[in-house]
């Protein structure tokens, strides 16, 4: 018996780690959904997952896709959300993070969607007092492919890139094509006509942990990996502590929990799709 | 259980809260965010920022607000309200985002508070007479009624025969969480008090207060003395709770926010719009009760000001407030408006003196400017009242840059209610200062002022309603014509009476529209989707004059002047009616 009885979240495909970070056949363990799960990679970079907890030995689906094995524990139905961009042939994907965050996944992903707290948590760098005003945005919820999507985002930021002085607004695009992983694209600094692409894939260790995957699809030749990499870590390791003192760690849906203000109309949105969906892991649903 | 709920209990200890500090205290499995404010006041708070349940134990204490480290929502000494969201600068938070509180009570060292507890802190007798001395407290993983039973236990020195033994100890009282243990060694003796914090089910705070504070030399064995002993029965405890089931954790009961805070609020779509952010850069006691405040651009150039223009301020508790522009010409980097604390505010300037602070961003207005200054006089006078004087500073500074004739007489209690001294002293000699005259007197300088009229000079007059009307009066009897006299009120202390019903035909936008009583011209414009400027909204600043073209207004404002009234030629919608069943205005 699965220890997670929610079916739409069992459903879900989930990454659990990045393939550049592995050996060929060497066997890495990991819990998802607080099942014990080893897998390996090949050569060929074909991947398998299998349970080491309860039914140990037994296989279970998994795919490498966007840079990560990915897996799922109840039954898998169709493939991975789309992200067209990473196809792109001069762009650089790669993992800029796995860290581990003593938090629920909705709340970690409410976190992503959230600008009004760049200037207080990461201060200089996505933005700075006193710009602290969130302007009017979009959200919607895209029918076709039941997504969440937050356009015309708008904030500023003193380092709005590398190439300009001075800060500048930056506009943003959120994407929530899974209950637990968001897709952000934020203008390129050097391509006025394209976005970066950041993502975070949340691995739900249980309800209260997760093991958050950050993917970077990006348009960038200057940097090398490392710096790419420690701006992505600064900034995560700036919202890991205010994520882990947020109380209670599960994402209240009653909407009597906490106070909404307009900048939160995407998590709004969010906690509304959580609940019609019926997701009762990591999160504390309404009172019926 | 429920029992614990309605007694005090100690969560943390005087010291546990010095300057500016946040403590983490939990008593029942509740969390608190406890805090002292720099007037001394201690608060107990559910330790949740209302937004996103955020610990507030980890917020920023200014001395007056706790601050959340998520989104700098700031909360008030005392009331826990939020007094500012940085992410909406331009709204008001609601008045009914409130954290929980919790009673506190500091007292023998200690900081008290409970859930409910029944009626007041109970005193304790024992530490009533001496120095009461707390000591390190002392956390234990186990139960609390188990440690409250082992404590019986507790073996230690007199504070006179500390480096002795052998002491003889009774236990006086054991009840209602505390012990009181007694230390006798021959001829000396001390009294132990300790108290029992239930932490949670199975974690548990012990606080020991001596009932005499030790001579100073013995102070640090004495400490130590007790925090090893307390350290070892906390050990034997530990022990014997570890052979025990665990107890499920406790689980407190958070309280859901009120329906109205739940959803989310709407852009409000006021017709005083303020499209301008402004940062507070500096704000200071430019003189006795008057807070000058320095705004600086976010982001753009702020807009051109003209001597005379005044801004709305849209403040962090959602009223909307006029300040004069005290800049100089050229003086384009900053807008400095000065604000006067009334004893009889009705929120505004008390919400500028004590909420808004330096960094906060403001929501305000385009500068407008109805009180607009000549400069083509043989001479201006300006007569400042009090706080009066931010426009006419302005104006004077404009006219000294160009070297035009001026005279400044500012009215002001005493020297040290001179606002903008700085400013006042680079004006040199165009600025007579008039001190603490009672009205007679003030009546009397004003005549002497106004005495030699000479056409083509102009009077500026602001200041409080009485002096203004003084001092129109005086110039008129003095000759001064109507259209040479310059004046703007603070505000519109008049009654307005607003029971009339009339017509109202708007020539160029072909509409006719009923006002009823008990609404003005403005706002029934504004239902209609006739967008109209606005301002202070009674009658005082001038902002939505409007051309009548027929019929007889009823005016109930203090910004036109007598011709101008009497004209009958404009009328300011805010506060003004109709005396015939219709008017046409040029909108």
């Amino acid at each position: 018996m699965a220890v997670c009885s929610d079916k739409t979240v069992l459903n879900q495909w989930y990454a659990i780690g990045a393939t550049e970070e592995i050996e060929p056949e060497r066997m890495t363990e990991t819990v998802l959904l607080e099942e014990e799960l080893s897998y390996t990679v090949d050569a060929l970079g074909s991947p398998k997952v299998w349970r080491t907890g309860h039914d140990a030995g037994e296989l279970v689906p998994s795919q490498c896709v966007y840079g990560y094995v990915w897996t799922c524990l109840g039954e898998a139905s169709g493939e991975v959300f789309a992200i067209p961009e990473f196809s792109e042939p001069d762009r650089r994907n790669m993992n800029a993070a796995t860290i581990g965050v003593n938090v629920s996944a909705p709340r970690a992903i409410e976190n992503f969607l959230d600008m009004g707290h760049f200037p207080y948590v990461h201060t200089d760098i996505l933005g700075v007092e006193p710009h602290t005003e969130v302007k009017e945005y979009d959200v919607e919820i895209s029918i076709e492919n039941d997504e969440i999507l937050a356009t015309r985002c708008r904030f500023f930021q003193p380092m709005a890139s590398q190439a300009s002085g001075g800060g500048a607004d930056v506009e943003y695009i959120y994407r929530v094509p899974h209950p637990f992983c968001s897709v952000l694209y934020k203008s390129s600094p050097v391509d006025d006509k394209r976005m970066d692409v950041i993502a975070v894939f949340l691995q739900p260790v249980d309800q209260e942990h997760i093991r958050a995957h950050m993917m970077l699809s990006v348009l960038d030749e200057d940097n090398d990996d490392k710096s790419i990499r420690l701006f992505q870590q600064t900034i995560f390791g700036q919202d890991k502590p205010i994520l882990e003192n947020q109380f209670p760690k599960r994402l209240p849906l009653d909407p009597r929990a906490e106070t909404p203000i307009r900048a939160d109309k995407s998590a709004i949105t969010y906690r509304r799709w959580l609940s019609r969906k019926g997701i009762t892991y990591g999160v504390i649903p309404a009172a019926a | 259980m429920e029992t614990q709920h309605r007694k005090w209990h100690p969560i943390a200890a005087s010291s546990d809260l010095p300057l500016r500090h946040t403590f983490h205290g939990q008593l029942l499995g509740r969390e608190f965010a406890v805090w002292r404010a720099d007037d001394g006041y201690v608060n107990v708070w559910e330790n949740r920022c209302l937004h996103r349940g955020v610990r507030l134990s980890i917020g920023i204490n200014d001395g007056a607000e706790l601050k959340c480290q998520y989104h700098g929502w700031r909360y008030a000494n005392r009331t826990a309200g939020c007094t500012y969201i940085p992410a909406h600068p331009a709204d008001a938070p609601a008045r009914t985002i409130c954290n929980r509180t919790y009673p506190a009570v500091e007292r023998y060292g200690l900081v008290w508070s409970g859930e409910t507890p029944d009626g007041e802190l109970p005193e304790i007798s024992e530490l009533e007479a001496g120095s009461p001395c707390a000591l390190r407290a002392i956390p234990v993983n186990a139960p609390a009624d188990l440690v409250t039973k082992r404590l019986a236990e507790y073996r230690f020195q007199p504070n006179a025969k500390i480096d002795g033994q052998g002491a003889e100890i009774t236990v006086e009282t054991a009840q209602d969480g505390h012990l009181s243990l007694s230390s006798v060694d021959g001829e000396v003796s001390t009294k132990l008090l300790l108290f029992v914090q239930p932490v949670d089910s199975n974690r548990t705070v012990v606080r020991g207060v001596l009932s005499d504070r030790p001579k100073q030399e013995d102070e640090l064995r004495v400490f130590l003395h007790h925090s090893r002993r307390l350290s070892s029965l906390r050990d034997l405890i530990e022990a014997e709770a570890a052979g025990l089931p665990v107890p499920e954790p406790m689980q407190p009961v958070i309280h859901r926010v009120s329906e109205e805070l739940a959803s989310m609020p709407e852009q409000t779509l006021s017709g005083r719009t303020a499209p301008l952010r402004v940062e507070v850069s500096r704000k200071w006691e430019t003189a006795a009760g008057i807070a000058g405040l320095k705004l600086v651009p976010v982001g753009e150039q702020l807009p051109t000001f003209q001597p005379g223009a005044h801004i709305d301020v849209h403040m962090p508790n959602g009223l909307v407030r006029q300040y004069s522009l005290t800049n100089g010409p050229g003086e384009t980097r900053h807008y400095t408006i000065g604000v006067k604390l009334e004893p009889d505010s009705r929120g505004g300037s008390q919400c500028m003196h004590r909420e808004v602070r330096e960094g906060d961003v403001l929501a305000i207005s385009e500068p407008r400017n109805n009180f607009p200054l000549r400069r083509d006089a043989v001479k201006t006078l300006f007569v400042a009242g009090g706080i009066g004087i931010t426009p006419l500073l302005s104006m004077a500074r404009a006219l000294h840059h160009s070297d035009l004739p001026h005279e400044l007489h500012y009215f002001s209690q005493s020297e040290k209610h001179m606002a903008f001294p700085e400013v006042l002293e680079r004006l040199g000699s165009g600025v007579v200062p008039h001190l603490g005259l009672d009205p007679a007197e003030t009546g009397k300088q004003l005549k002497a002022i106004l005495s030699r009229y000479q056409p083509a000079m102009h009077l500026y007059v602001c200041g409080p309603g009485p002096m203004l009307e003084a001092t129109r009066k005086i110039a008129a009897d003095h000759g001064w014509p109507d259209n040479s006299i310059h004046f703007e009120y603070f505000k519109n202390t008049n009654e307005v009476d607003d029971s009339s019903s009339f017509e109202i035909d708007l020539a160029r936008s072909v509409m006719t529209l009923q006002v009823p009583a008990g609404k003005t011209i403005l706002a029934v414009l504004r239902e209609n989707g006739v967008d109209v400027p606005s301002s202070c909204e009674q009658g005082a600043c001038g902002t939505c004059l409007t051309t009548l073209l027929e019929g007889e207004p009823d005016h109930q404002d203090v910004y036109l002047n007598e011709s101008e009234k009497s004209s009958g030629n404009c009328i300011m919608t805010c506060v003004s009616r109709a005396k015939s069943g219709r008017l046409v205005l040029d909108i």
